[in-house]
């Protein structure tokens, strides 16, 4: 748990910078929301608190689920959230390892269909010490009292603004003209939920995450492939209406969803094959909710729904048995490949 | 030669270095061996001597009795002191029925009268002297050695497969009796083949062991029948099924055995004592012990009558009780927990491991969090934690369903679990239950059998006597008529 921690540690620092203080007070208060949940359902459960807080999983989740959500929403989300993803999305089902889906995502679900405007508001970088930055105690005011004129501030993200421009039958290149650049978006300075804009520090997370054997490339790999390889036909077929595989990319939440997110142990399949599949499930599901959805953003349904498949997946593809066929059927006896000289 | 690898595995520490560079030593003769009747898979043997009878070395103390077992030899001259119980090398501690020999330090042998040479035996013959010597599997699995032989033969298997792996850790009287005693390997191996008639031998050596590998080629130079193959270390390269994946490319098939597909496989130890048995007559009467572990102040590779009891291999070699957390016998991964230190060595008794607690390193476990590091890990390709999963909830037709029956125990998936969760355990325990539960099936089947048939037996006597009754009363009817018609 810690090494994933240490992995979101350089996005999130970023995402810190990025948004000023209101989002440090939100990241606090889903966090601690998170290790109340946490330790909340310990005790009803009668388990041992310090061992089970001090694992960090609770942690994680608060975490994962602070990086998504919009930087500069009230401190009640935050809380509603934290509290949700851990009594909802994980000790009803019998605590660590039990619970069917990744709780930081159906947290974030649940805001978002019951608090659609406050999960939808995101605004331009506000870096942290500049001049038109929320000092701290305004940071606090943002957090704790609500936005005075949240229009005022408001920007969109690139996956939002491409749903908008395309319902005005605005081509893509029309669209996206002086909005997004491949540079500027790759590094992070755009709107979009705290965590999740930079998908350079992500990336290189993820690598880390890759490199130390935290996770393995299946999930991540086949999930951007999917999303790429769809992206890719798409964009060729139609460029005007389909946005490129880069744009797909680097923007929303397909980075961080892909290494951090769907990689959730717990809640994915237990076999290579099987997660191979689960992945390109999520990346599918990413392009078809992006693309075609109601939403312009669809990593946390894909990862949910995926989730509900996990175990049909695992029941399905397990690794073939010694001496016998995927089948399960005994091997047909027969002579060795050196014999045959 | 080219090789094939097999699925899952984990690289445990050897912990060899312990052990490996001490030469094979000859453990002084105990004063008493307690040589059980049953060291073998199969039919125990039945004793044959009486107490008071002095015995010569070699003597058949124990003859087999039944298609799948094995004789039993004094290991050396003495008085029969008793025919008696003692505990069994197996954890649970039941009791065996051994044969105590009160050495006389004399170790005389009968009068032996030189031997033919094996080559020109038939090959029955030398499976039937191999029999004879009370030679079994000494890889651990103790099956009659002579019944396989016999069984590859009939199959017209055509590679012998030599296993030199000793994928355990610590353990190293494989690696040993490799570097010090590889002619006799060698002989031994080429006597194998010729009994089975196959048409080639692969010695299996895993590339941990250069020593080994090179006094095997030196000793096999020149021979066209026998290959050297050097395998990477990787446990549990040494159990039958994985080496021969590795290196013939194939699986035996699930309800098969390794002949059915062509192979057999033997221990090194095994063809050691097939050597001994056709070129001098001996009998298997010692084994090679390591007795290592960080609770052994002297690690050692022991040859060691059969019967000397764990205590006295302890005690020479420097056992320190107060830091030895647990005594094993057989290696980490397998290896099994010995009942107590007054259990003798059998014949497929490879070590004997004093291990500390640092060793140990048992940690609480923790919930899982389905990682699925013992899937990747499990050589038989099963989802460990779904079986353990099962298990743990008492479901143990489920776990039967996820393959536990295909489980051979070999703890990679315990070793490669991160929250320390004892998967082998769990399903070994299962396997345990699935036992009791057949037995219970079994006897509950009995007794409804035996219920229905007194039923049954119930329902015959009650229809003969009321056909008796209708007899006798028809026959009164009769002579009434009769009396009446008179």
């Amino acid at each position: 748990m810690f090494g994933v921690l240490a992995a979101l540690l350089p996005a999130t620092l970023y995402g810190f910078y990025l948004f000023g203080w209101p989002a440090i007070n939100l990241f606090c208060v889903t966090v601690l929301a998170c290790l109340l949940g946490e330790a909340l359902g310990l005790w009803m459960n009668g388990r041992p608190l310090r061992e089970y807080l001090g694992d960090g999983s609770a942690l994680l989740t608060g975490w994962l689920l602070a990086l998504s959500l919009p930087p500069w929403a009230p401190w009640w989300i935050g809380l509603i959230g934290g509290l949700f993803a851990i009594i909802v999305g994980k000790q009803i089902f019998g605590g660590l390892g039990q619970n069917v889906f990744n709780p930081a995502m159906l947290a974030r679900i649940a805001l978002l269909v019951s608090f659609p405007v406050e999960m939808t508001l995101w605004l331009e970088p506000h870096y942290l010490f500049s001049a038109h930055a929320p000092g701290f105690m305004d940071g606090l005011a943002i957090t704790f009292s609500g936005l005075t004129e949240p229009d005022s501030i408001s920007g969109a993200s690139i996956l939002g603004h491409i749903k908008t421009e395309l319902s005005r039958d605005h081509t893509l290149g029309q669209a996206l003209e002086g909005f997004y650049s491949p540079f500027s978006a790759g590094m992070g300075s755009m709107p979009g939920s705290l965590g999740e804009t930079s998908a350079l520090l992500l990336t290189a997370g993820g690598a880390w995450l890759l490199k130390k054997r935290y996770i393995t490339w299946h999930i991540p790999l086949s999930m951007l492939a999917t999303v790429v390889l769809l992206a890719g036909v798409f964009y060729l077929v139609d460029s005007d209406h389909y946005a490129s595989p880069m744009v797909h990319l680097v923007s929303g939440g397909l980075i961080l969803g892909a290494f951090f997110i769907a990689t959730d142990p717990v809640t994915s399949p237990t076999t290579k094959e099987g997660q191979i599949l689960f992945g390109a499930g999520c990346g599918l599901l990413v392009y078809v909710i992006r693309t075609w959805g109601g939403y312009p953003e669809g990593v946390a349904f894909a990862v949910v729904l995926m989730n509900s498949l996990t175990p049909v997946i695992d029941h399905y593809l397990r690794p073939r048995v010694y001496g016998r066929s995927r089948s399960g059927q005994p091997l047909p006896i027969k002579r060795p490949r050196n014999e045959k000289s | 030669m080219k090789l094939f690898g097999f699925r899952g595995g984990v690289h445990p520490p050897t912990h060899k270095e312990l052990s490996a560079a001490n030469p094979i030593e000859r453990l002084p003769m105990p004063e008493r061996l307690y040589i059980p009747l049953q060291q073998h898979v199969g039919a125990p043997a039945v004793a044959l001597v009486e107490v008071g009878q002095h015995v010569l070395k070699g003597a058949v103390i124990g003859h087999s009795q039944g298609k799948v077992s094995a004789p039993v030899h004094a290991s050396t001259s003495g008085v029969v002191e008793a025919i008696a119980d003692v505990t069994a090398a197996h954890p649970s501690g039941l009791p065996v029925r051994a044969v105590v020999l009160k050495t006389d330090g004399e170790d005389r042998w009968p009068d032996r009268a030189p031997l033919p040479d094996p080559f020109t035996l038939a090959p029955e013959d030398v499976a039937r002297q191999v029999g004879d010597a009370g030679i079994v599997g000494l890889g651990g699995a103790c099956f009659p050695s002579a019944v396989k032989l016999d069984l590859a033969r009939r199959r017209g298997v055509e590679t012998v497969l030599v296993n030199g792996a000793e994928c355990e850790p610590y353990l190293t009287s494989d690696d040993r009796l490799m570097r010090e005693r590889a002619e006799e390997i060698i002989d031994g191996v080429l006597l194998l083949r010729h009994a089975t008639q196959a048409k080639r031998v692969l010695v299996v050596v895993e590339d941990n062991k250069p020593e080994a590998i090179e006094a095997l080629t030196a000793a096999s130079e020149g021979d066209t029948v026998v290959t050297i193959v050097k395998v990477p270390t990787r446990y549990p390269m040494g159990s039958d099924k994985q080496m021969i994946q590795s290196v013939m490319g194939m699986e035996v098939p699930a309800g098969a055995r390794s002949p059915d597909t062509g192979v057999v496989v033997y221990n090194v130890g095994t063809s050691y004592a097939v050597h001994r048995a056709l070129r001098f007559g001996e009998p298997l009467l010692n084994r090679i012990v390591t007795v290592s572990g960080e609770a052994i102040a002297k690690p050692r590779n022991l040859e060691t009558p059969i019967g000397t009891l764990v205590s006295e291999l302890l005690a020479y070699c420097g056992y320190q009780p107060d830091r030895a957390e647990r005594l094993l016998m057989g290696g980490p991964m397998m290896g099994l927990p010995l009942p107590n230190t007054n259990v003798p060595i059998v014949k497929g008794l490879n070590g004997v491991l004093a291990l500390t607690a640092e060793e140990m390193d048992d940690q609480p476990s923790h919930p899982c969090v389905r990682c699925g590091r013992c899937v990747e890990a499990c050589p038989m390709g099963l989802m460990p934690l779904e079986v353990a999963k099962r298990a743990h909830n008492g479901d143990i037709q489920g776990a039967v369903d996820y393959g536990l029956k295909t489980c051979m125990a070999c703890g990679s998936c315990a070793y490669a679990c991160p929250a320390h969760i004892p998967l082998v355990q769990y399903l070994e325990f299962a396997k345990g239950e699935l036992a009791v539960n057949q037995r219970v099936e079994q006897k509950a089947k009995a007794t409804r059998q035996a219920a229905e048939r007194r039923q049954a037996r119930l329902e015959r006597e009650e229809q003969a006597k009321a056909e008796a009754a209708a007899k006798r009363k028809a026959e009164r009817e009769a002579r009434k008529n009769k009396k009446a018609t008179v």
